[in-house]
């Protein structure tokens, strides 16, 4: 295998510039699984970032706060402000893989990595983060919701590069992360839901859901249900909203039928007595 | 003892029983499993050596097609001309080949191999090899009765049948108050043993021509030996078996070694170089033997009150598609298919057949926890049919010494099975756990708790003549220094056999444990014990060490009496002053406890000389959003006779109990069109330490007077209860009656 280690980011976006096929790395934990069976990988050339340290800081701004591209799991676990400000990331982070997941891989890599069943990415999407995109041309932002394209395809072209992840600071009186996997620990994302609720007025939702649709997917049916305060008594009657937001397949790991279903339990038995429409 | 951690900080553990002797090698990584070993002494210069397999599930290989792009005179290719002797790999009945011989019965079948000294390229080369196979019809489901077209074996494609007959259960039925009726059904399982399936072999010189020698990991060095003297027409001069340090096994390194090990050796005879195979997890879950599924039907009569009056069993397994064990664990599970209960009218029929599939093996348990699942459900059917207590049920029918199981044989030994009910009812705070949990399930919005039961039993040692026909040898050795060596065949595989037979050997000869050495299993140096299987190495092997001390013992003592402690010491040195170079052994060869008679014709008398016993309680929750099922306590009885190692004997039992979790609940096999679709642990899943509960591990002593030290089996017997209990404590807690493993949240939904 061949890896190229640039010393800044201006080299890195040289590099992606010449060779458009590089693959950056940001933790890698996703290439190293069945790493010796994957032989086809190992003829690839990586861009490994790990040298550029200063893509791992997280920075505080009067209205938002940044993760670098080489921001760790284990770095927002111990950052004391993202518990009180944004719990859903250090719940989300606390349920990836295990520790040395967590101390190696990067919200930016599990971005870029692009599964439906990344576990970092709803929660991100319903605190409506953006993602900065670097290259030879320039920098830009794009809202996450808008980042995915189809199936681990998004909008970043093969020159650009994550440079990092910001999240507006406000103020939020609920949410949510539920992530439903086949064992309690160290487990894919069957269903995943992540959703938030902005203290202003009127209030504003976020509902986002993993591992039922080609990409991670913010759901604007059962959004709108919430903002309307459509009437609610039961699970099933969140079936047609979510009929219109996801996609759910029968795969390796569960069943449509199931993710269907369950996801219909869990919106209403986290939004009951929340949302005053459902009881 | 003091354990240091490097800097940052010490504990205190106070003196246990005795430490297991490899433990602080194993914590430490200090162990070398093969694939540790670096290639230098007896593998210099080793090869890599890999598997193709079979594409698809049976036909007729038309050709195999190496690929283009590699120079493919520097790698070293076996097909079945290369193999000496039959293409048989030798077990109950010779029907595997070593190499596929021109057809496929299953996926991943071995067709040919190849070896390189490059590992990457070499993984390259095989993936590059086409194995053109014309299709034919697999017979994919063992429920269903085959096609013309898809038998491969006799007229029905049976690879075995039998009867169980007592009493006459059709009169039972005519006069019944009630007949019960239930189909149950359990998956295969994949062992998971830490250590994937790893061989080595080389050729060295000897005095009667060259020796090719295996070393691995392996469970039954002898069923290794006895496969190469079959296919590579040597004697046991000419083949030698070596035990490396073994990562687990469950069943699953007791006849896939001989395969393994086959592979190897064919490689480096023709390479005449060493050569490693090592799997990796994928292949080794994919090509390698599994927990056989099992279709249990049971009909039974009942009086009001619950009391067995007739039990008639269908008991199915899936074979795969080679005999291999099939027929034994067929055995071993019909015999335990009526439960630890007494029933004057039983007939049970079993049959395991053949299908496209994996050949299906031995695994904790061997047939035992699969018909122990639906004969504990049953029970728990048939008080819900009545109206009546699980745990009311189970005690009118708990067997008492001089009564009858159903091969007829006469339950005696003093254990309390009452008693031991009681203790466990005790020991699970089950009535707390019970109002508790009824209490909750009232106002909870989504959680529901429940708690279940399953008494079981599980026969020690191999089935009805088994032993004798096995006729095992165990030697000890004294040394010079007056120490004396367990020779035995059978293994450490992380169960603790090295540290439970020093302490066997050393309280038999009255030494200290220091001053007893276990030899590795090496077919050059030890006797045929018997296979490292069956719950049997502790009660049957240790009970030959102690008898082979015995006889040492007697040999340097006078007039037949023998000698312990220091002064079978002194005269083993004295021994040896006077003979120098000699050896000096004691020997033991199996004999049967008095009045144990098996009739295995017509399956009737004693099916094993002695019956460990057992009880246990799942208390568990189920979130009805997600159907999922977590176990929130767990409490284990056992009558194991003499526990030899208690920190050994719990270790076994919350082993067992974990792995036997994530077969009631988690660990399925996903197929397509006959092969392992999820063989990773990404989606193989078994339980991780969050899912497992507190396990209460109590042992009820009762000394066994032929087992060695007092013991009884211990490694199968926790495998049987805890399926049962937790799918008994969720109808508990839900009324679902779920009657099919592993009750995965998809498959739980649809019933809630």
């Amino acid at each position: 295998m061949n890896v190229l280690m640039p010393n800044t980011l201006a080299e890195a976006c040289d590099l992606c510039a010449k060779q458009p096929d590089l693959i950056p790395l940001a933790g890698a934990t996703d290439l190293l699984v069945h790493w010796p069976l994957r032989q086809a990988e190992h003829d690839k050339t990586y861009l490994d970032l790990s040298k550029l340290r200063e893509l791992r800081a997280i920075t505080w701004a009067a209205d938002s706060v940044t993760l670098g591209a080489l921001t760790t799991y284990w770095d927002v676990l111990q950052d004391p402000r993202v518990k009180s400000d944004f719990p859903l990331l250090i719940e989300s982070a606390r349920q990836v893989g295990a520790i040395q997941i967590q101390s190696r891989g990067t919200w930016a890599g599990n971005i870029a990595n692009g599964s439906p069943a990344a576990d970092g990415v709803p929660v991100l999407m319903a605190y409506d983060a953006s993602v900065a995109l670097i290259s030879k041309s320039g920098p830009r932002i794009v809202p996450l919701h808008e980042y995915y394209t189809g199936y681990r395809k998004s909008v970043r072209r093969s020159d650009e590069l994550i440079s990092a992840i910001t999240i507006p600071l406000r103020t939020y009186d609920f949410s949510v992360f539920h992530k439903v996997g086949a064992r309690r620990a160290q487990a894919i994302t069957k269903i995943g839901l992540a959703m938030t609720r902005q203290s202003a007025t009127p209030a504003t939702w976020r509902v986002v859901a993993n591992s039922v649709a080609a990409t991670v997917k913010r759901c604007p049916a059962i959004e709108s249900l919430l903002h309307a305060g459509s009437a609610i008594r039961k699970p099933e009657d969140f079936s047609a909203a979510i009929a219109a937001d996801v996609t759910p397949i029968d795969d390796i790991r569960s069943t449509a039928d199931y993710r269907r279903t369950v996801m219909a339990r869990l919106l209403y038995h986290s939004l009951k007595g929340v949302n005053p429409a459902i009881s | 003892m003091r354990v240091l951690f490097r800097n940052c900080f010490s504990i205190r553990i106070k003196p246990l029983p005795m430490q297991r002797l490899e433990g602080l090698s194993k914590l430490s990584g200090a162990e070398r499993y093969l694939d540790d070993e670096p290639l230098e002494g007896s593998l210099k210069g080793c090869l890599w050596g890999m598997t193709v397999r079979s594409p698809i599930s049976r036909g007729t290989i038309k050709r195999i097609v190496y690929g283009a792009g590699f120079d493919w005179s520097t790698f070293v290719v076996v097909e079945p001309a290369d193999i000496p002797g039959p293409n048989e790999t030798y077990l109950i009945e010779n029907d595997q080949p070593v190499l596929a011989p021109g057809y496929v019965r299953h996926m991943h079948e071995a067709v040919a191999l190849i070896a390189h000294e490059d590992r990457n390229l070499l993984r390259r080369a095989v993936s590059s090899v086409r194995v053109e196979v014309e299709a034919e019809p697999p017979v994919l489901d063992f429920r269903v009765a085959p096609h013309a077209d898809q038998i491969q074996r006799g007229s029905d494609n049976l690879i075995k049948k039998l009867q169980i007959k007592k009493g006459d259960v059709h009169a039972a039925f005519a006069n019944a108050f009630k007949i019960v009726e239930g189909e149950y059904e359990t998956g295969a399982q994949e062992h998971v043993y830490i250590e994937n399936n790893a061989m080595s072999a080389w050729i060295e010189n000897g005095a009667n021509g060259d020796v090719v020698v295996v070393r691995g990991s392996m469970q039954c060095p002898y069923y290794v030996l006895n496969a190469l003297k079959h296919a590579l027409k040597r004697d046991e001069t000419r083949v030698r078996v070596i035990q490396a340090p073994t990562g687990g096994g469950f069943g699953g390194k007791e006849d896939y070694p001989s395969t393994i090990a086959l592979h190897a050796a064919l490689l480096a005879m023709k390479a005449r170089r060493p050569v490693k195979i090592i799997y990796d997890r994928s292949e080794d879950m994919a090509a390698t033997t599994k927990r056989h599924p099992s279709l249990v039907r049971h009909k039974t009569a009942v009086d009001k009150n619950g009391k067995l009056l007739a039990q008639q069993i269908e008991v199915i397994l899936d074979g795969g598609a080679y005999v291999t064990l099939s027929p034994v664990v067929l055995s071993r599970g019909i015999i335990h298919a009526a439960g630890p209960y007494t029933c004057e009218n039983v007939l049970i029929e079993g049959k395991a057949v053949l299908t496209n599939s994996v050949p299906y093996g031995a695994f904790r348990g061997f047939g035992a926890p699969q018909t122990i699942f639906a004969c504990e459900r049953h029970m728990d059917r048939i008080a819900r049919a009545l109206g009546l207590d699980p745990i009311e049920v189970r005690r009118i029918n708990l067997l008492k010494d001089g009564q009858t199981t159903s091969t007829q044989q006469t339950i005696s030994g003093g254990t309390d099975r009452h008693a031991l009910l009681n203790e466990t009812l005790r020991v699970s705070e089950y009535d707390k756990h019970k109002h508790e949990s009824e209490a909750f399930n009232k106002t909870h919005p989504y959680l529901r708790r429940g708690i279940g039961i399953a008494t079981v039993l599980h026969g020690a040692g191999f089935t009805g003549n088994g032993e004798v026909y096995l006729n095992s040898k165990v030697d000890v050795g004294a040394n010079p220094d007056g120490k004396i060596e367990v020779l035995a065949a059978s293994t450490e595989m992380g169960q603790g056999t090295n540290t439970v037979f020093t302490k066997i050997a050393a309280d038999a000869a009255g030494y200290d444990t220091a001053d007893v050495l276990v030899c590795v299993p090496d077919t050059f140096r030890v006797p045929n014990s018997g296979p490292t299987v069956a719950s049997r190495t502790v009660m049957v092997v240790g009970k030959l060490v102690e008898r082979a001390i015995d006889d040492l013992a007697v040999q340097l003592g006078q007039n037949g009496k023998p000698l312990r402690g220091p002064s079978l010491k002194k005269a083993i040195t004295a021994w040896h002053a006077k003979n120098p170079g000699k050896e000096l052994k004691g020997r033991a060869t199996y004999t049967p406890p008095p009045n144990v008679k098996f009739d295995d014709k017509h399956y009737v008398g004693d099916a094993y000389a002695t019956f460990a016993w057992g009880a246990c309680v799942a208390h568990v929750e189920v979130d009805l959003r997600t159907a999922a099922v977590r176990v929130l306590d767990f409490t284990a009885m056992q009558d194991i006779g003499k526990v030899i190692n208690p920190v050994l004997a719990k270790g076994q039992v919350q082993g067992g109990v974990v792995q036997a979790i994530g077969w009631a609940l988690t660990e399925e096999f996903k197929f397509k069109d006959g092969g392992m679709l999820n063989n990773t642990l990404t989606n193989y899943i078994i339980p991780t330490s969050d899912d497992v509960p507190p396990i209460r591990v109590v042992f009820h002593e009762n000394p066994y007077p032929f087992g060695g030290g007092g013991a009884k089996g211990v490694g199968e017997l926790p495998m049987d209860g805890p399926a049962p209990a937790i799918l008994n404590a969720v109808a508990h807690a839900t009324g679902a009656d779920a009657r099919a493993i592993p009750l995965t949240p998809e498959h739980l939904l649809p019933l809630l």
